[in-house]
C-alpha cells in the first residue's frame, strides 16, 4: 500500500464506539472493527491492522493474531468479487467441485488467484451452511447463490461481469412452501 | 406421537407469513410465555421455570444433546459479578443449515426463549454470535431484535416487573471452532477462538471470568413451547429419551433437500424416502452421516429400524449431532468423501494441542497418498492408530470430531479402501 496515514472518518468513528459499547472491553470490538475496517479498505494488510491497533488502543500483534485466525478477513487485496466456492461434504457430494472448475475455466484462474483486471478471485472454501442448497457460491462474503448448474454459474459470472449482484434468496421450508405461497399471492 | 408425523404441524417454524414481524408473531401468541413468567412470579419462580425447562428434557440441539435445564442449574448463585447467556448461532458443522431458518422465518420465538432463560438464571446480558458468514441472516435478526427493544421484551424493567436485560448480537469471521462453546467465548472477547482448558466451567468462569450458560439457538427457541404446554406435553412429542420438535437438516443426493420440522425420533427411512424424496436418479442408498461431519456414517443396512434420536443412533453406531442428515447414494466414493473431511478438519484445527494440530494434518496426507492409489493396506492400519492417538488427548472435540470419520468410515467400508491401496509391496512364494 501507498505511504499515508490511514485513519477512519468521524462516521466509522461513530459505528465504532457503538460496537464497542456492546461489550465490556475495547478488546472484544476486535473483529467487529476489522470488518469495518475491511468494508473500508477492502482487505486487512497490515497497515490496516495498525490502524485497527491505534484506534483501540491495542498491541498491533494482538489484532494480527485475531487477523489472522480467521478466514473471512481478506489479507491481501482481492478482486472486486470474490467467489467462494463450497466444496465441502454436501457440496462435494453435489457438484461443488464442478463448480469450482468451472469457474477456473472461465476465468482463466485457479483457486487463490486473481484475475488480471482485479474483477474476480476464486477461492475453495469449508461449510457455509447451505447444504440443502448445494452446490453454492458466497459472493464477497455477503450473498448465498443457491443450488447452482452450468448455467447458472455462467450467469452469475456474466452478470457479475456488468456490476449486477444476485440478491437474497429466501429458501422457506418445503413443508410451508405451498401455504406462504397461497398468503402472499 | 412419531407414527403420525404426516400429521404434524410444526411448532418451532409454523407456517404462518410474516412471522418474523413482531406484530404477526404477538397475534399468533407469541411472547405470551414471557408475559406469564413474568406477570406470575410466585408461580414461575426462577427455580420452577429452570425446574419445568429441566423436566422438560429439551435436549442440547447444538449437537452434544444436554438436558437444557439440567445446564442451566450449574449456574452459581447471583453475586455482584455480571452473569451471561451466550447464544450459539455459529452452526459450522458440515451438513448443518437448521438456526438460519430460525433467524429469517421465526426469531422472536429464539428471543423468547433467551429471555426466559436469561431471566431463569438472573442474566443480565446476552450475546447472540453467529457465523460471519451469515451476515444477511445477521442483518434479519437485528431488526427482530430491534423490534422486541422497541415493544419493551428487552431493556429495563421488562413489562413493569423488576426484570431487565441487554441482548447484543455479534458475529465472528469463519472458523469452525467457534462453534466450540469455550472458543465460541473466546472469540466473543475479541481474540482468537481457542478452546479454553475445562474446569473451570463456563457456569464458574465463562465470559470475562463471569458466570455464562452457553447454549444453541434451536435449543432456546423450545423454551416458550415448554413454558406455553408444560413438560409434559413436551415430553409427549418424539420417543421416550429425545423429545420435542427438531429441525431435521437433510442434504445431500436426496430429490428435495432443505429443512423441515418433525418431532425427535423419526424413522431415519421416513425422512429420506417420504419427506425428502428419495434418492435422486432413482439410485440406491449407500450411506448416511446422520448429525453433521463428525457424526460416524451409517451403511445403509446398519440403518433399518433406525430413528433419529439419541438411544436408537447409538445402538445402529453413530449420534444425533446436529441432526443435519448427508445422504450418500450408490455411486459415493468413500475415499474421496474421507479425504475431504480429513481435509475440513485439518484446515479447521485450531493449532493449540498437538494430537490434533499434527494429528488431522496427517490423517489429510495418508488420506491423499491413498485417494492418489498410491496408499499400502498398511497405511489404513496407521490411519486407524493415529486416531486413539488424537481422541480424548486434547483441550476440546475437534480430534474426536475428525478422528470419528476416519475410524468409521474405514471400517463400515473397508473393502472399498483397500481396492484403492496397491496389492501388495513384495511377491509371497
Amino acid at each position: 500500500m501507498a505511504e499515508q496515514e490511514l485513519h477512519f472518518t468521524d462516521e466509522e468513528l461513530n459505528e465504532i464506539e457503538k460496537i464497542k459499547a456492546k461489550f465490556p472491553t475495547a478488546k472484544a470490538a476486535t473483529l467487529r472493527v476489522l470488518w469495518v475496517a475491511q468494508k473500508k479498505y477492502g482487505h486487512v494488510e497490515p497497515e490496516v491492522q495498525a490502524l485497527v491497533a491505534k484506534t483501540l488502543d491495542l498491541p498491533e500483534s494482538h489484532v494480527h493474531g485475531v487477523a489472522s485466525f480467521y478466514t473471512q478477513y481478506y489479507k491481501e487485496e482481492m478482486g472486486k468479487f470474490v467467489l467462494d466456492v463450497c466444496t465441502c461434504l454436501s457440496c462435494q457430494l453435489c457438484g461443488g467441485y464442478d463448480v469450482l472448475h468451472q469457474i477456473e475455466d472461465r476465468l482463466g484462474i485457479k483457486a487463490g488467484e486473481t484475475t488480471d483486471d482485479g474483477l474476480f478471485s476464486v477461492q475453495e472454501v469449508e461449510c457455509l451452511g447451505a447444504c440443502g442448497y448445494a452446490p453454492m457460491v458466497q459472493i464477497t462474503n455477503g450473498v448465498y447463490a443457491n443450488n447452482l448448474t452450468e448455467e447458472k454459474v455462467d450467469k452469475l459470472l456474466e452478470n457479475l461481469k456488468n456490476g449486477k449482484m444476485p440478491e437474497f434468496e429466501s429458501m422457506v421450508m418445503r413443508q410451508n412452501e405451498k401455504r406462504i405461497k397461497a398468503a402472499t399471492e | 406421537m412419531v407414527e403420525d408425523w404426516k400429521s404434524y404441524e410444526p411448532l418451532l417454524i409454523p407456517d404462518i407469513p410474516n412471522l418474523h414481524k413482531i406484530d404477526v408473531y404477538e397475534d399468533n401468541g407469541g411472547y405470551e410465555a414471557f408475559r406469564t413468567v413474568l406477570g406470575d412470579q410466585d408461580k414461575w419462580s426462577r427455580k420452577n421455570v429452570t425446574e419445568e425447562v429441566k423436566a422438560a428434557n429439551i435436549r442440547g440441539r447444538g449437537g452434544a444433546g444436554f438436558n437444557c435445564g439440567l445446564k442451566w442449574s450449574f449456574m452459581p448463585e447471583p453475586d455482584d459479578r455480571p452473569r451471561y447467556l451466550a447464544c450459539n448461532g455459529d452452526e459450522s458443522e458440515p451438513g448443518t443449515f437448521k438456526d438460519r431458518n430460525i433467524f429469517e422465518f421465526n426469531p422472536h420465538l429464539f428471543i423468547e426463549g433467551a429471555l426466559i432463560a436469561a431471566y431463569a438464571m438472573s442474566i443480565d446480558t446476552i450475546y447472540v454470535y453467529v457465523r460471519g458468514e451469515y451476515i444477511d441472516w445477521v442483518n434479519k435478526f437485528e431488526e427482530a431484535v430491534e423490534e422486541a427493544y422497541e415493544k419493551g421484551y428487552i431493556g429495563n424493567n421488562i413489562l413493569d416487573s423488576d426484570f431487565s436485560v441487554d441482548l447484543h448480537t455479534t458475529y465472528g469471521a469463519g472458523a469452525y471452532i467457534c462453534g466450540e462453546e469455550t472458543g465460541m467465548l473466546e472469540s466473543l472477547e475479541g481474540k482468537r477462538g481457542y478452546p479454553r482448558v475445562k474446569p473451570p466451567f463456563p457456569a464458574q468462569k465463562g465470559l470475562w471470568g463471569n458466570p455464562t450458560t452457553i447454549n444453541n439457538i434451536e435449543t432456546l427457541a423450545n423454551v416458550p413451547l415448554v413454558i406455553n404446554n408444560g413438560a409434559e406435553w413436551y415430553q409427549s412429542i418424539g420417543v421416550e429419551g429425545h423429545t420435542g420438535p427438531v429441525l431435521y437438516g437433510i442434504s445431500g443426493h436426496v430429490n428435495k433437500p432443505g429443512v423441515y420440522e418433525y418431532p425427535a425420533g423419526m424413522p431415519v427411512m421416513d425422512l429420506i424416502n417420504d419427506v425428502a424424496g428419495g434418492i435422486r436418479g432413482g439410485k440406491k442408498l449407500k450411506a448416511l452421516i446422520p448429525g453433521g461431519a463428525s457424526t460416524p456414517i451409517l451403511r445403509a443396512d446398519q440403518l433399518e429400524g433406525v430413528s433419529m434420536d439419541s438411544n436408537s443412533l447409538r445402538e445402529a453406531g453413530s449420534m444425533m449431532g446436529t441432526a443435519g442428515m448427508v445422504v450418500m447414494d450408490e455411486d459415493t466414493d468413500m475415499v474421496d468423501l474421507l479425504w475431504r473431511i480429513t481435509h475440513f478438519f485439518h484446515h479447521e484445527s485450531c493449532g493449540q494441542c498437538t494430537p490434533c494440530r499434527d494429528g488431522t494434518g496427517w490423517l489429510e496426507k495418508v488420506m491423499v497418498k491413498i485417494k492418489n492409489g498410491n496408499g499400502e493396506i498398511k497405511d489404513l492400519d496407521l490411519l486407524l492408530d493415529m486416531t486413539t492417538m488424537m481422541e480424548g488427548r486434547t483441550i476440546c472435540a475437534l480430534a474426536d470430531a475428525a478422528a470419528w470419520p476416519v475410524r468409521h468410515t474405514i471400517t463400515r467400508f473397508r473393502d472399498e479402501f483397500e481396492a484403492r491401496c496397491k496389492k501388495s509391496v513384495h511377491a509371497v512364494a
